[in-house]
Parts: structure tokens; C-alpha cells; sequence
């Protein structure tokens, strides 16, 4: 081996080894307590300035928000807007409200991603991995908000969702949205304290809010948290989807399936020896 | 093949008899092959198209039904159809019923062709394929995801059945001792088939278990899993009544006129064994019907729909089976065996497709693209079993295997 490939080598080796490190500090992390946003929608005016703001982190396209019209009709997320603002009227007039991932406690997208592409970091963000995704879209049959969107029209197609902001939160920032937010709608935090933020809120207003935190229980709790002046039934929540963390479905199953591995053929063998002697019973001799 | 030089033959013979065997045989210009060459150009062109505008270029799949009829129709329906390879190397080898013998060797090619059809249709689907290798390689392991452990069983059940398979091929080659190696793994290959078989046929229906919120309650619940097991034995037994029904018309050279008596035989006995899994399965059916209370669904659309499944094309057939298996009369077992079939296309696609965000104003109905795929992979199919059935001794009457 010559030098340059000695060296080569060792490169690779090491840095082979730093990841590995990395990764292990990244599992001890794991303890660090979930990050998460709470979004008062009684502060939200659907200025839409967190969808601008949202684009522009990802080089999204960027919507004009003084004319397309949109709050006319309900939107989803879709593969090119991560986040969008909603306009429900109810009996306490117009309410906006703002929907994006919620960040599971325990995703289901994540449960579903049979190479780990959707991911939850050890500091809460749900974020998508390109070099590892595969495009079998199980993650958008898992995800009880329909959120992961997959470009239908590339060759090359990506998840798109909400990734809070993983790379600003890296950076020692907050989401772009929250950054944007004109009127404090939006507030970025451990999910610890924004519990306790909403629940002074509710303490302190209680004719104003619903007393209800959507995000607490919901699923499992999620890092994405909502305070309402109405039933949330009526801002386009689903408010049926329990309590149970999504993974704890298939749970049941996979546990099941070592056990399975090594039952079975043990059973199957048995059954089989089984059968073989009452043919030799019945033969004199067992066939070749 | 270690052994090609002692037989006198070299490697260059047998690569140069299987070239020979590659010609085609028989009339070319027959009504099938005419359909199904213009369906398979057709499909080649679609999706040739699908990889390089992307899957929206040619399916009507969108962000609310993500799965569609590529992965509902083929992939779940035909591999939930396979299942008869693992029922009837489980009645052959492991039980030691000899009866069925004659009928393995083109069950399990039934069973590995739908697989590396079927499971392959996977691929088509897939929005980055090249990364298909990602779960086999560690990047990364999703050990905690249901499709992960499908994935793995599929390769791993492809590799089981091709084993199982072999000797055929070994025969065909005349390679004598490689055929005996191979036979001695056979048992082998069963018992790993089986157990492999009864978990990804399962975990097929446990991929929905987190659709929780999508799935029309008449239709979900916790025991899916199960459910799509104890379907694939009847949905398996009914593919080889139904496959065997045909093959004994188009084969007639290759079966034999002591092949059709026998078979006829194999059918009264695979129906009895079918009208018992479907009773257990409807028994299932009630029980969870009863026990989350399902009876509040039955109305409008979806509860006639759901009605006519479990009766129409549940218990019908299955009392059809018995019927049939009690009085001999092999034109009822067909008519069970198709109507079963229908019951199991109904049944997959209701969870993956139809009954799957049911609430959702814009439905998704297949493009007519996504069928001329869905024919292009089962006529593929049917022309390598059928290049492999007139070559390969898979109907022969063969000695019994070397497996002690």
C-alpha cells in the first residue's frame, strides 16, 4: 500500500469512527428534554407571514399572500408548503389557525420508516432524510394528521413536512415562524414550560379559552401545542384520534414475530417427525 | 453445479442448451399472446414515462391515498394468492399427505413467480427504488417498522422458495447430483417457507394497524394481522384450484390424461380444507364484528358493502366448498374458488384502497394507466410460467424427493 492510500484509508477510518462517537452522543442526549411550539390561535390575525417565512427557510416557493386568495377555501400541507394558515368561522367569529407537523412524542411516520429516513431527533423534531428514503410513502399511511407529502411529479421525489427548523435549531436559533410571527402567536420552548404557559393563560382568561391544551394527550402528546377560544371539532381538529402513541398498534405484532421465528419451526419439525413415524410404522421402512 | 464435467457436459453446454430452450415453441400468433404482447408493450411505454416524470405522470395516486392499486392490487392481493405454496408444502412435507405430491412442484413456482412479480411490482412504486438497498445494507435498520420486517421476509421467503424450486431446474439441466444436494435442503426451505410465510402474509395487514384513523371501523381492527393470515390459506388453496382448473386445459401435452383424474381428486380435498378456513375466518370476522361492536355501522353504503363481502364472497363460497367437496361436484368448487378470489381483491382493497379514507371527498379511482401496469406484471408472469412449465419437468410425474 502506498501512502496515499495509507492515508486515504485512515481517513475513512477515522472518520468512520468520529460518526460512530457522534452517534453515541447523540443516544445519550436522548435524556434532553423535547423542544416544541405552542400556538395560541386567539393571537393569530392569518397574516400568513409564517408561511413566507417558512418558504423562505426552505427554498420553498414563496406564497404572495396579499393576493392569491388563499383563506378562502381549507388547505392541507402539501409537498410545497410545509405550513399553512386556515380560516374557520365559528361562534366566536374568525379563527386562524396554523397547521404543520405536530411533532409526535412517538411518531408514527417514524414507527412505519422501515430505513429510519423519517426520524426523531434526540431533541424532538420529526425531520426526513434523503439519502436514506426509499419513496414508499408508509410513513403518509401512519401519520394519524396526514402531514409527509411526496412529490408525485419528479423522477427523484421527496417527503416534504415541517422539520421545525432542525437546522436553525442546530444553529441556536428558533423556527422561522416563530422568528416571523408578528403578534406572538407562536412560541417556541421545552414542551415543560409551554404547558405551563398555556396553562396560565387558560388560568388567568378562562371565559376566553377552551380549557383543553390539543397536543397534550393527543396520541401519545406531540411537540406542537394548541390553545383555542372554541371546541377544537370546530378549527378542522381531529379530535378522535386518542391518546395511544401510534407505534403502540404494531407494537403487539413485532414483539410476536422472534417468538414466531423460533416457535414455529420448532413446531413445524416436530409435526413432521411426527408424521414420518407413523409412516414407518405403516411401511416397515421410510422412503429414500 | 460442480459436477457438469463429470456428466461429460461443460458449462458452455449447458448455458448453450438453456439459449436453445429460450426459442419459442408452439403457435406464436394465438389470441393471448397477441392481448398480452400489446398490454406489456403498452405497460413497458407507461412506465418507462412513470421514471422519468415521476409516479404522478402516469397514477392518480395523490397525498390522501398514497398506496394505490400497484402495491393494493399486486403487491398485497397477489401475494395474499401465493399463499398457496406455504399451505401446500405444509400439507406435503410437513404433514407427509402424499396425495398432494403431484401438485407441489407447480404450486411452489406459482408461489416464487408471484413473489418476484408481485413483491418486484414493489419496485415499480417505489419513488426512489435505488435505495431499495438501504434496509438490506443498514441504511438503517427500521427494526421497529412493520414494512421492514415484510421486506425482509419477502427476500428472504424469494430465497426459500427458489430452494424449494431447484431441484426442478437441476432435473431440467440433467445435473443429477446437483439435484440431490438441493433436494436434501428442501426440508429445510419448507420449514424456514412456512414460518416466514405466516409472519409477512400477517404483517401484510399489520402495515394498516396505524391507519387507524383512515380505515372505515367496519373494517379495522386490532386483529387484522390475523385476519390476512387465515385469508392467505383459502385465498392460496382457491389460486391453485382456480390456476390448476386452466393449467389442465392449456398443458394438456404436459399434465396427461392420469394428471387430470388425480387432480380432480386434489380439488374435492383442497375444497374441504378451504370451506374450513373460510368457516374459521368468518368466525373471526364475527367475533370481532361482535366484539367492538360493529353492528352501529351497518347502514347506508358501507355496511351493504361490508355485508356483501363477509356473506357474498365469504360465506357463500365457503358453503359452496363444502358443498361441493361433500357431492363431488367439481363445477361448484370452481365457481367457490373464483368467487373466493373476487372475495380476497374485495377484501385487500378494501383496507388499502376503498375503505381507506373513506371520508374523503375526492376519491382516488386507479388511471386507466395504473391497470394496463397492474395486466403488464401478471401477463409477464404468465409467460415465464408458462416458458418454464413446457420446459421444465413441472408437471412430470417425478419420483418422490430424497428428503428423509
Amino acid at each position: 500500500m502506498n501512502r496515499r492510500g495509507f492515508l486515504k484509508l485512515a481517513g475513512t477510518v477515522g472518520a468512520t469512527l468520529a460518526a460512530k462517537k457522534a452517534k453515541a452522543r447523540d443516544n445519550d442526549d436522548e435524556k434532553e428534554e423535547f423542544v416544541g411550539v405552542l400556538t395560541d390561535t386567539t393571537r393569530c390575525i392569518g397574516c400568513r407571514t409564517c408561511e413566507v417565512a417558512c418558504a423562505e427557510a426552505h427554498g420553498l416557493p414563496v406564497p404572495d399572500v396579499q393576493n392569491d386568495g388563499a383563506l378562502e377555501a381549507e388547505r392541507r400541507t402539501s409537498d410545497t408548503q410545509w405550513t399553512v394558515v386556515n380560516r374557520y368561522e365559528t361562534d366566536e367569529g374568525d379563527v386562524f389557525v396554523k397547521k404543520q407537523c405536530m411533532h409526535c412524542w412517538q411518531p408514527g411516520c417514524t414507527a412505519a420508516c422501515l430505513t429510519n429516513a423519517m426520524y426523531k431527533t434526540h431533541a424532538g423534531p420529526v425531520i426526513w432524510r434523503s439519502d436514506k428514503c426509499m419513496g414508499c410513502r408508509y410513513c403518509m399511511i401512519s401519520c394519524p394528521f396526514e402531514i409527509p407529502k411526496f412529490e408525485y411529479d419528479s423522477w427523484n421525489p421527496k417527503i416534504h413536512k415541517c422539520n421545525m427548523c432542525w437546522e436553525r435549531l442546530q444553529e441556536g436559533q428558533k423556527p422561522a415562524c416563530v422568528d416571523a410571527c408578528p403578534t406572538d402567536a407562536l412560541m417556541f420552548g421545552r414542551k415543560r414550560e409551554l404547558m405551563e404557559v398555556a396553562r396560565v393563560r387558560i388560568y388567568n382568561h378562562p371565559q376566553k379559552y377552551v380549557h383543553q391544551v390539543y397536543g397534550e394527550h393527543e396520541v401519545g402528546g406531540t411537540g406542537w401545542l394548541y390553545l383555542s377560544s372554541v371546541p377544537f371539532e370546530q378549527l378542522g381538529f381531529r379530535t378522535d384520534l386518542g391518546t395511544t402513541p401510534y407505534p403502540d398498534y404494531t407494537r403487539e405484532f413485532l414483539y410476536a414475530v422472534p417468538v414466531v421465528l423460533f416457535a414455529v419451526p420448532a413446531f413445524l419439525l416436530g409435526l413432521r417427525f411426527l408424521s414420518e413415524n407413523e409412516e414407518e410404522l405403516e411401511e416397515g421402512e421410510s422412503h429414500a | 453445479m460442480h459436477d457438469e464435467n463429470k456428466k461429460g457436459r461443460s458449462f458452455a453446454d449447458i448455458i448453450r442448451f438453456i439459449l436453445q430452450e429460450m426459442k419459442p415453441r408452439g403457435k406464436f400468433l394465438t389470441p393471448f399472446n397477441v392481448i398480452s404482447i400489446v398490454v406489456i408493450i403498452a405497460g413497458v411505454i407507461i412506465l418507462t414515462v412513470r421514471f422519468i416524470y415521476g409516479l404522478g405522470s402516469v397514477s392518480n395516486l395523490n397525498q390522501e391515498y398514497p398506496w394505490g392499486l400497484w402495491k393494493g392490487f399486486n403487491v398485497i392481493t397477489g401475494v395474499a394468492f401465493a399463499g398457496g405454496a406455504y399451505v401446500l408444502t405444509f400439507v406435503v412435507y410437513v404433514m407427509g399427505v402424499e396425495k398432494y405430491h403431484s401438485i407441489v412442484r407447480v404450486t411452489v413456482l406459482n408461489g416464487l413467480l408471484a413473489y418476484i412479480f408481485y413483491a418486484g411490482a414493489l419496485i415499480l412504486d417505489l419513488g426512489r427504488p435505488w435505495n431499495i438497498i438501504n434496509p438490506i445494507i443498514g441504511n438503517d435498520f427500521g427494526y421497529n417498522s412493520v414494512l421492514f420486517l415484510v421486506a425482509w421476509h419477502f427476500m428472504l421467503y424469494m430465497i426459500a422458495e427458489f430452494i424449494e424450486f431447484s431441484p426442478v431446474a437441476a432435473e431440467w439441466l440433467n445435473l443429477e447430483k446437483a439435484k440431490k444436494v438441493l433436494q436434501m435442503l428442501t426440508l429445510g426451505a419448507v420449514i424456514f417457507g412456512i414460518t416466514l410465510s405466516s409472519l409477512h402474509q400477517s404483517g401484510l395487514g399489520a402495515l394498516f394497524l396505524m391507519a387507524k384513523s383512515k380505515i372505515h371501523p367496519l373494517w379495522y381492527t386490532e386483529f387484522i394481522p390475523l385476519l390476512f393470515l387465515v385469508s392467505s390459506i383459502f385465498a392460496g388453496i382457491s389460486m391453485v384450484i382456480f390456476e390448476g382448473t386452466i393449467s389442465h386445459r392449456v398443458f394438456r401435452e404436459q399434465i396427461g390424461p392420469d394428471g387430470k383424474s388425480s387432480f380432480d381428486q386434489i380439488v374435492f380435498g383442497l375444497a374441504k380444507g378451504a370451506a374450513i378456513a373460510m368457516f374459521v375466518y368468518y368466525f373471526f370476522k364475527l367475533l370481532v364484528f361482535i366484539h367492538e361492536h360493529h353492528w352501529q355501522h351497518i347502514h347506508g353504503f358501507w355496511g351493504f358493502w361490508y355485508l356483501f363481502e363477509i356473506i357474498g364472497l365469504v360465506l357463500v363460497p365457503c358453503f359452496l366448498f363444502a358443498y361441493g367437496a361433500r357431492h363431488r361436484i367439481i363445477g361448484v368448487i370452481r365457481i367457490a374458488a373464483i368467487l373466493t378470489l373476487i372475495g380476497i381483491i374485495v377484501n385487500r382493497l378494501n383496507i388499502s384502497m376503498i375503505a381507506y379514507n373513506w371520508n374523503v371527498v375526492d376519491r382516488y379511482y386507479p388511471s386507466w394507466m395504473e391497470y394496463v401496469v397492474s395486466f403488464t406484471v401478471i401477463f409477464a408472469e404468465i409467460w415465464v410460467f408458462r416458458w418454464i412449465v413446457t420446459r421444465m419437468p413441472v408437471y412430470e410425474k417425478h419420483t418422490k424427493p430424497a428428503m428423509a
